[in-house]
């Protein structure tokens, strides 16, 4: 089955992207809710205002997104190919987005998973109550732009289990898909969540999410990201996660696709004790570039947050990772920790990294640290002395560094899977 | 510099703790214009008595800086400042050399003796004839140029220094008897263009310390330069030249006071080192301007690039700076590692406190092979003081088996200050090595309260456990500097506490 029209690629930079929304605004879902229209109309104007960000931008300092500026995207087309091959499920129950579009053919009808689009009139005052446009354009472009995306809502005390949240992109076409998906955890309540971004095909698209995440008092929420996008995949992605009292948000990212990928998170602790975990892995092969953003709010007393992020870069790639705690006045007894480490694998990578901290309390124990380097020599050479072969030590070194990264995620089904899309990495880089 | 320590002693007695350089020295000055345009800076260098090409050097300085914009990037808050505002050249009118102290301008001489300047230096500095050519007794002898608002007043020593081919003088003179030497070096390392303040300073720079230290010397003494702002309304823009040839070794100190004052003044400084192969230079700050008053009024805005090349294989610069002063820092001592094996240090005590804001660190760029780098920081932040740490740690893919260390650790005390970090680290070759690492804390209650239990007042015990906490970049200083600076930092966090 083909299109019925093919739409056109719009041309390139932010100019495209206005010209779609010109033409898209009397067809996107919600147009019937004025709120909704109000808000997609106020983050185009913004998206205007501050087109794509700069590497004068001070967040972007390290990544530049040319690739994207310099590029015409079209929208995705309409009809859905059921017969598409898609990737060996990660979890018992799955939800499949097709460019963007909730698929209800391929998902599982189970899992407390909707379609945002066909829930838009209950979302006033909740969608875009924690993603902000005013500095991200990023996010007001997905605002103006969105079509679809999940919602998942569990009551207080309800156990979400584990669900796979797949993301397919079809790279036939430079299509550009802008989901939004929105998340909330009543108190006490439970969900692991495996999302992941999958292309299909080698060519360019963008895939640009945003998520926003409400955890509930006592909740806890794993969201593990695995980004395995095409080869020639621009993705960014987006999430705004706030935390009340007690509850946890426990996150994971693996970026191991695309051309040029960032991921920001913006994570608030707006409860005391409320916890964070921003960890997570890039493995970046000749010609990738990797961004690992994250800022992280203490906003209440008592919360921990512990970061740890990896980064393995082959062949001429290019890492980054910024993170940044902010430590408000009323967040005594804030209990901050943060680690980077990069390994270097080929003479022609670069990995940026900008640990941040900022803090207004003083009863407070933040640290951070980074280091970067190659393999440790002496590791080879033990390994050598055993008669284990140079290129099986080095593998086996990298292999032991990406685990490592991994072994930190508690829930088990989530750490299967990350563990598996990060096993044998090496092995298919130097082949 | 070194007996400022006494001076210190009997000050903070009386004054227990307030600002002690606020005084002003009425002193006859002679004041170009107010207001910045290209005619002050003809008559900056017309009245130095300037060379054609350092005119046109300032004059190109100048017209880069009007297409320049402020920095706004650092973690500082002040009002816009109002460059046509300012005074860019007062110097004190020279009157023929006085025969004894007893003929000297006696307000110059008690501004010497507030400063805790020895009697034989402060007649030297004043400019008695004959005086300054046969060592001090007793103690080791520092080389001591002043410089007082913009135009350097005395160099102590020189008889000395020259004996052994070392050059220290004021910039002004050494445009005048080493032109080749000033012409080659300046601007080498610190570009016109460099930075909004650095070609301020370019255009405008009025004085200065000059130090040449030739092949395969080693400084008898130390050298130091002592910085004062004393008239109103005048910005202060003293540019720094060193340069250790090959094999050479240097030490360098650097003071600064002001007076105290309800308006801001401006200090844009510029400093550049540069040390060939072999060579050495230690260049110490302690930094003391006036920080304005508990609620943050006056003070001045210390706006300053210092930066060095180790250019030579082996060669080594090390930055040690103690930021006690000054309503806003905003500097970054830097290491440019062109040599092989050349080395870099950063040791930094930066206190804030009252509404002091400093954003300062460094910058270590590894061009050459198996350069080597050390960063440590101590941030201390008290009343409404925000201080931040800024640094870049970049690694060329030249450099291979370049190596850095980082640690900047930040203090806090009470809950109304703020203590930031924001290192970067860029590293292009993989052969490389960078380790970061940066805690931020309070003062523990078990130190306190062991210290309390003791007998010590809490403010000593706060004034004990942080001199521990700064102990290691203490120990760079050179002696008589480390006792002045441990001092400082007790009077700095006066107040602070309960």
């Amino acid at each position: 089955m083909n299109a019925v029209s093919e739409p056109a690629v719009t041309e390139a930079g932010a100019a495209g992207f206005l010209h779609r929304f010109e033409g898209l605004r009397a067809r996107l879902p919600g147009r019937g809710l004025p709120w909704l229209v109000e808000r997609r109309e106020a983050a185009a104007e913004s998206f205007r205002a501050q087109g794509f960000p700069s590497r004068r931008v001070e967040a972007w300092k390290y990544t530049d997104l040319a690739p994207l500026t310099q590029a015409g995207f079209g929208e995705p087309l309409t009809p859905v190919e059921s017969a598409l091959p898609l990737p060996r499920p990660a979890a018992p129950r799955r939800v499949v987005l097709v460019d963007g579009r909730f698929s209800q053919d391929l998902s599982d009808p189970d899992a407390p998973v909707r379609s945002l689009a066909r829930h838009l009139p209950e979302l006033e005052g909740r969608l875009g109550a924690l993603a902000r446009v005013e500095d991200l354009p990023l996010v007001a472009l997905n605002t103006a732009l969105f079509e679809d995306g999940v919602l998942i809502d569990l009551a207080p005390g309800e156990d979400g289990g584990v669900i796979e949240l797949l993301s397919v992109t079809r790279a036939d076409r430079p299509v550009a898909s802008h989901p939004r998906h929105l998340i909330r955890l009543g108190a006490g309540a439970k969900l692991v969540l495996i999302e992941r971004s999958w292309g299909h095909g080698e060519g360019r698209y963008l895939h640009s999410p945003v998520f926003e995440v409400e955890v509930g008092e006592d909740a806890h929420v794993t969201h593990a990201r695995m980004q395995q996008e095409g080869k020639g995949a621009i993705h960014l992605s987006t999430v705004f996660a706030e935390v009340a009292a007690r509850g946890t948000y426990d996150s994971f990212l693996l970026h191991a696709g695309a051309k040029l990928s960032r991921s920001e998170a913006h994570v608030r602790l707006a409860g005391p004790r409320a916890a964070a975990h921003l960890n997570g892995a890039q493995l970046l092969g000749d010609g990738q570039h990797g961004d690992c953003t994250t800022f992280l709010d203490h906003a209440a007393p008592d919360c921990p947050s512990r970061q740890t992020v990896k980064t393995v870069l082959a062949g001429r790639s290019r890492g980054v990772f910024q993170g940044k705690i902010h430590v408000h006045q009323v967040a005594q007894r804030t209990d901050g920790y943060q680690m980077n480490q990069a390994l270097l694998l080929s003479d022609q990578a670069e990995i940026d990294s900008k640990p941040q901290l900022e803090i207004y309390a003083d009863d407070v124990k933040c640290s951070h640290g980074a280091t970067v380097g190659e393999l440790d020599e002496e590791q080879v050479f033990y390994l050598r002395s055993r008669g284990i072969p140079a290129a099986q030590a080095r593998s086996m070194l990298i292999e032991a560094f990406l685990q490592e990264a991994v072994e930190g995620v508690t829930e088990e089904a989530a750490r299967a899977a990350l563990a598996e899309a990060v096993a044998g990495w090496w092995e298919r880089m130097a082949a | 510099m070194p007996a400022v320590t006494e001076t210190i002693d009997t000050v903070a007695s009386v004054t227990s703790g307030t600002y002690k350089y606020g005084f002003e020295t009425e002193i006859e000055m002679e004041f170009a214009p107010k207001g910045l345009n290209e005619d002050i800076v003809r008559f900056i260098s017309a009245r130095k008595n300037e060379p054609e090409w350092l005119l046109a050097w300032r004059l190109k300085a100048f017209a880069l800086w009007r297409t320049m914009e402020e920095p706004r990037w650092p973690a500082v808050k002040y009002p816009p400042i109002d460059y046509q505002d300012a005074y860019y050249y007062a110097a004190p009118v020279k009157k023929p050399g006085p025969k004894s102290l007893d003929e000297v301008d006696p307000e110059l001489l008690r501004t010497y003796e507030k400063l805790g300047i020895p009697l034989r230096e402060q007649a030297i500095l004043a400019g008695v004839e004959g005086a300054g050519e046969s060592p001090a007794e007793g103690r080791m002898p520092v080389a001591v140029d002043a410089v007082f608002d913009s135009v350097s007043v005395a160099t102590t020593f020189k008889g000395r220094l020259e004996k052994e081919g070392i050059i220290f003088c004021s910039i002004s003179e050494a445009v005048q008897h080493h032109p080749e030497l000033v012409r080659q070096y300046l601007g080498s390392v610190v570009p016109q263009a460099d930075n909004f303040f650095a070609a301020l300073n370019s255009a405008v720079f009025t004085d200065g310390s000059f130090v040449y230290i030739p092949k395969g010397v080693r400084c008898p003494m130390e050298l130091s330069t002592y910085f004062r702002i004393n008239a109103k309304s005048t910005g202060q823009f003293e540019r720094t030249l060193i340069i250790a040839d090959e094999g050479a070794t240097v030490s360098y100190l650097e003071g600064c006071t002001a007076p105290m004052r309800d308006e801001n003044q401006l200090h844009a400084a510029v400093v550049e080192l540069v040390a060939l192969d072999d060579a050495s230079i230690k260049y110490s700050t302690v930094q003391n301007w006036y920080p304005g008053d508990e609620d943050g009024k006056g003070g001045i805005y210390n706006f300053v690039t210092k930066r060095g090349a180790c250019r030579g294989r082996r060669s080594k610069i090390s930055w040690t700076q103690v930021e006690t002063g000054s309503a806003i820092t905003w500097k970054y001592p830097s290491c440019i590692l062109q040599g092989d094996e050349s080395v870099g240090e950063f040791y930094s005590v930066a206190i804030t406190n009252n509404h002091q804001q400093a954003d300062t660190g460094t910058k270590m760029i590894h061009l050459g092979r198996n350069t080597r780098s050390t960063i440590i920081s101590k941030g201390i932040s008290a009343g409404k003081g925000q201080n931040t740490y800024r640094g870049l740690v970049k690694i060329q893919p030249k450099a291979s088996g370049a190596r850095n260390f980082t640690q900047c650790d930040s203090l806090l005390i009470g809950d109304q200050c703020g203590a930031h970090t924001v290192p970067y680290i860029e590293n292009r070759c993989m052969t490389a090595k960078v380790e970061h690492e940066a805690t931020t804390s309070r003062i523990a209650e078990d130190q306190l309260f062991y210290c309390r239990q003791r007998g010590l007042s809490e403010e000593d015990a706060v004034g004990l456990i942080v001199n521990g906490f700064c102990r290691e970049v203490l120990k760079e200083l050179p002696m008589e500097f480390a006792v002045e600076a441990q001092k400082l930092l007790q009077i700095s966090l006066e107040g602070s506490v309960g």
